[in-house]
């Protein structure tokens, strides 16, 4: 049997009942921390908790050899990952392949930055468009098509959950500033205006689902270089707003006045 | 003043007089004489005493070279030479002939403006004629002709005045039927050799005499006279007569151009700078006044001055004491000397401006293909220097005591420096580096220069580098990324053959492509209009083509596509070798929606997949190095001669004879030819001449395929078998 666990969003106690158990009660336990991390638990608890080892896989480990799934064969296995097993991730695959095996499998799913995120945002989750990822720049891969996507919601009205990229393996964890960065960058390089400036307004949110959580809106000139402080950081560019919205980004994220005149 | 210092102050002088310069290059066919020519030249011009020049080859100054009797190094001279009125600077380059050596020559033709090339009557037009003729009009550099060991013709083939005639007729008649179709498009009229202006010379280089149909007109000597008095031993007679020196350097100086009449016309070609930009009216114009412009042509280490770069100056001048700035490299270094030749040696200047051969000591981290400008006024590069032919053999190297480790590095480093030819494969873990170079004679050498820097080294056998490609056709085949999420799908061929041949001789240029302006040119070779439009990319003689429409995010994966097909060709599936010759089509991509799933982790396996894929599909090919040897044999050594070629599963391709001499023309593979050198010699008792040409790759025999394959996969520590195609597209 083979299980994908969603371990929820920032630390041990975010692990929903369902998933813990099944964690007590398997023979094997996988993780994949590649594409999201618990960042408030140290994996030893999570070991200690559940009481067996983990062994975590490194991307190619996860797709190109996919042991766990040969062992799920005999074995009760689980796969475990950051937030929701399916939701921002590729995993879906992993499902594909237990059907073409005959391998019987479950979803356990874990709270979702695609969730939280605008939630705690207190914008409408009915008013979103595309989600997307910006990735760390590199000399053969920067791609515009984050700042596009943007664009392309701004055009309809629609606000912008924006991911920062995450690069477990060289503990690289993309920061608020870095991705508004990438997004003038991109503008500066359009052959034609962009809509995206240095005065749209921006909501930059850290640490979602613990205590600790920060969420502030501003222009994207004023975050740029505010510290957001430990990772994970994802971003949000609203397009026009509901008066409630206005009013929670106001009161709650300490965005300035005037966006209420514009409602 | 003594005369050396007067000689000095006269070429300080004319050095700042781009109309009395001439820099020229000595290139021929291996043994037809250079050397002897260059020397010879020298010491007519009084820059070397006459006992030195001719037999000593004393321009062969390096051990190594006159031990086995050719050129390795070119060699840098200059001398002073008084036509008509007036005086002229010469520089000159003497050039090796064995094609091993070719690297040196790509170098020297863009250093100079003209080229003597140097034909041995006996011979005639061999291959590397045509080599050395196709690099100097690649660079725009202008041809005469000179037809060497005319007394061979008459006291051993003992040719009739007009057998003698007819031969130069023959010689001449085929250079310019090469001329006209190498040289560029506006001069191919212009750069013939005539007979009748004199931009053709005959003579004997070691009698030293030479002779044109102008001077003979002047003189009244006639082929008659020259024949009595080669069959009366009076070549000395000759020799006052018409000395080689005068009537070679004249022809030079009348013939070939000065750096102010080429470099008009040549700098466009070396260098796509803004032509009207001060960069490019100082060079245009040979002006010392203006940004400095230095192309590096040459590094040597010297034992005394250190690392010694040669060059051209193109645009202004070069100052010792200055600092100057490495385009290549993008660093500031400061001259310590600068120079130009006298004689042999080198004369610290204290500048030397536009026109000139230059040396100079004290530009750091400077190898041969290198810019130099000055910091403030930094220039556009020059255009690379590509050799014509690829490294084909390989030797282990590894020190023979372990304290040299690291200085072997070191050495390595150094000697890939001076010659650009070489690759080197440097792996610190094993200790074992692979060095590959142009055949055997190359790899000898680069050993013994490596035992001379002080390290001793073992080498292994010397092995052949081989090709993978394809002999049928595949795909569309998917290869998938590690998410899965991103598929693209691969057909694969050999690429057109017209095309493959204008990628092996230069004649278009690899590289990522930009605009739309190249597809006339593919379609030119033989590509269709729809497919030339798409080419992405040109590298190893393959081309990538992007034959898909409207698929969303493709820009954005397009480097990392480039990126994975290079590399991918770079070690093919087969055996890790280089591949090459085929056309790859990318016709459909499956891409994710958000970037992150999409980036270089998944695009750049799946597009390796997909080629190596589609070649395991296409019938994969190993192919190996083919020479065309050539050996002038007496005939009673015929038998014996083409025994040796046969026994090194070599093909017998042509057979001319010439009174007792017999011409075999042979084609080998490089793998077989190890040795050939002592075989050769004991098969026809050291009575003959023989020379190689490159000619390409072509398929290994198949009963050979496997075993081959294997025996590489062995050596580089890979599983005894290739994956086949299922193990990239599952
Ligand atoms: N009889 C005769 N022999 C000549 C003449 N010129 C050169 N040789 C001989 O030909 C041989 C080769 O001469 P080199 O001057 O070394 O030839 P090269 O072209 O410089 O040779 P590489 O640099 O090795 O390609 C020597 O033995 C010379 O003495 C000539 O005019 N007549
Ligand atoms: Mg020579």
């Amino acid at each position: 049997m083979f299980y994908l666990v969603g371990l929820g969003l920032f630390d041990i106690k975010d692990i929903s009942l369902k998933g813990l158990e099944c964690l007590k009660d398997v023979d094997f336990v996988y993780a994949e921390f590649f594409t999201s991390r618990l960042f408030g638990s140290n994996f030893e608890s999570i070991e200690k908790l559940i009481g067996k080892k983990i062994k975590v896989l490194s991307r190619s480990e996860v797709e190109e050899e996919a042991e766990f799934l040969e062992k799920s064969k005999s074995k009760d296995v689980a796969l475990i990952t950051g937030g929701d097993p399916l939701i921002a991730t590729t995993h879906s695959d992993f499902i594909v392949e237990c059907s073409k095996r005959n391998i019987s499998y479950e979803v356990i799913h874990g709270s979702s930055i695609l969730s939280s995120g605008p939630a705690i945002s207190g914008l409408q989750g009915y008013k979103f468009g595309k989600v997307t990822t910006i990735p760390f720049p590199a000399d053969n891969y920067r791609p515009k098509s984050p700042y596009l996507a943007i664009e392309e919601n701004l055009k309809m009205n629609l606000h912008t959950l924006v991911l920062l990229d995450i690069q477990a393996d060289k503990e690289r964890y993309m920061t608020v500033n870095e991705g508004l960065k990438y997004l003038i960058d991109i503008k500066n390089d359009l052959d034609y205006e962009g809509l995206i400036t240095e005065n749209t307004l921006a909501i930059g949110i850290a640490r979602v689902g613990s205590s600790n959580v920060l969420v502030k809106a501003s222009t994207i000139s004023n975050l740029i270089s505010k510290d957001f402080g430990s990772p994970l950081h994802s971003i949000i560019i609203p397009s026009k707003l509901h008066i409630v919205e206005a009013e929670y980004l106001v009161e709650i994220a300490g965005a300035p006045e005037e966006i209420l005149k514009d409602v | 003043m003594s005369r050396r210092s007067k000689m000095i102050e006269k070429i300080k002088e004319l050095m700042y007089q781009p109309d009395s310069i001439r820099n020229i290059g000595i290139c021929a066919h291996i043994d037809h004489g250079k050397t002897t020519l260059s020397d010879n030249l020298l010491a007519g011009a009084g820059m070397i005493s006459e006992e030195l020049a001719g037999d000593q080859r004393f321009l062969d100054f390096d051990e190594q070279e006159q031990a086995r009797g050719i050129t390795i190094d070119a060699a840098n001279v200059s001398m002073v030479h008084k036509f008509k009125d007036d005086e002229f600077l010469i520089n000159l380059i003497d050039t090796p002939g064995h094609v091993d050596f070719g690297g040196d020559v790509t170098r020297a033709m863009r250093a100079v403006d003209g080229a003597v090339v140097v034909v041995c009557a006996v011979e005639g037009i061999m291959p590397q004629t045509e080599t050395v003729l196709r690099q100097a009009l690649k660079e725009n550099v202008k041809p005469v002709l000179f037809i060497n060991k005319v007394d061979r013709l008459i006291n051993e083939l003992k040719l009739e005045p007009e057998e003698l005639q007819n031969r130069f007729l023959k010689i001449i008649a085929e250079a310019n039927k090469l001329i006209k179709n190498m040289a560029p498009e506006d001069k191919k009229d212009e750069w013939k050799a005539d007979v009748a202006d004199g931009s053709v010379a005959f003579g004997s280089a070691y009698h030293n005499w030479a002779i044109n149909v102008p001077i003979m007109q002047e003189t009244g000597i006639n082929f008659k006279d020259i024949i009595d008095l080669c069959n009366a031993e009076k070549q000395k007679e000759l020799a006052q007569k018409v000395p080689l020196s005068d009537v070679l350097l004249s022809m030079v100086v009348e013939h070939l151009p000065s750096p102010k009449v080429s470099q008009e016309y040549r700098v466009p070609n070396i260098w796509d700078g803004d032509i009207n930009s001060p960069a490019g009216e100082t060079m245009i114009n040979t002006s010392p006044d203006g940004p400095l412009a230095v192309m590096v042509t040459n590094v040597s280490v010297d034992k005394h001055a250190g690392e010694i770069a040669t060059g051209r100056v193109y645009g202004g001048q070069i100052e010792k004491g200055t600092e100057v700035y490495l385009v290549g490299s993008h660093s500031k270094s400061r001259v310590q000397q600068v120079g130009v030749y006298f004689g042999p040696e080198r004369v610290n200047t204290d500048s030397v401006p536009a026109g000139n051969i230059v040396y100079v000591a004290g530009a750091k981290g400077a190898i041969a293909g290198e810019t130099i400008s000055s910091p403030e006024d930094k220039i556009k590069e020059f255009e690379g220097l590509e050799h014509i032919s690829e490294p084909v053999v390989t030797v282990a190297v590894e020190a023979k005591n372990t304290k040299d480790l690291p200085k072997l590095i070191e050495v390595l480093r150094q000697v890939a420096k001076e010659d650009p030819t070489i690759k080197i494969d440097i792996n610190e873990e094993t200790g074992e580096h692979l060095v590959s170079g142009m055949g055997e004679l190359h790899l000898e050498v680069i050993s013994y220069r490596i035992n001379d820097k002080g390290v001793e080294i073992q080498t292994s056998e010397p092995i052949v580098v081989y090709r993978e490609t394809v002999a049928g056709k595949a795909g569309p085949v998917e290869g998938k990324s590690p998410n899965k999420h991103n598929r693209f799908y691969i057909e694969v061929e050999p690429i057109e053959p017209e095309l493959f041949e204008a990628l092996q001789n230069g004649e278009i240029k690899e590289g990522r492509v930009k605009g739309k302006e190249s597809a006339q040119k593919f379609m030119d070779k033989g590509m269709n209009k729809e497919e030339a439009r798409r080419v992405w990319d040109v590298y190893n003689r393959s081309v990538f083509l992007n034959m898909t429409r409207g698929i969303q995010y493709l820009d954005e994966v397009k480097e990392l596509l480039l990126e994975g097909f290079e590399s991918a060709l770079d070690e093919g599936p087969l055996a890790n070798e280089i591949v090459f010759g085929l056309k790859f089509k990318l016709v459909d991509a499956k891409l994710h929606e958000d970037a992150i799933h999409r980036g270089p982790a998944q695009v750049l396996p799946s597009i390796r997949k997909a080629i190596f894929g589609s070649i395991m599909m296409a019938q994969p090919t190993l192919l190996e190095p083919i020479q065309k040897v050539f050996i002038n044999v007496p005939q009673d050594y015929m038998g014996s001669s083409t025994r040796e070629v046969q026994n090194r599963r070599g093909q017998i391709v042509n057979m001319e004879q010439d009174n007792d001499m017999v011409t075999i023309e042979s084609k080998v593979p490089v793998a077989e030819m190890f040795g050939f050198a002592g075989d050769i010699r004991s098969a026809a008792e050291g009575r003959c001449l023989w020379s190689t040409e490159m000619a390409g790759f072509e398929r290994l025999p198949n009963e050979l395929q496997k075993q081959i394959i294997r025996e590489i996969r062995q050596r580089k520590g890979l599983s005894d078998e290739p994956y086949g195609p299922d193990h990239y597209l599952g």
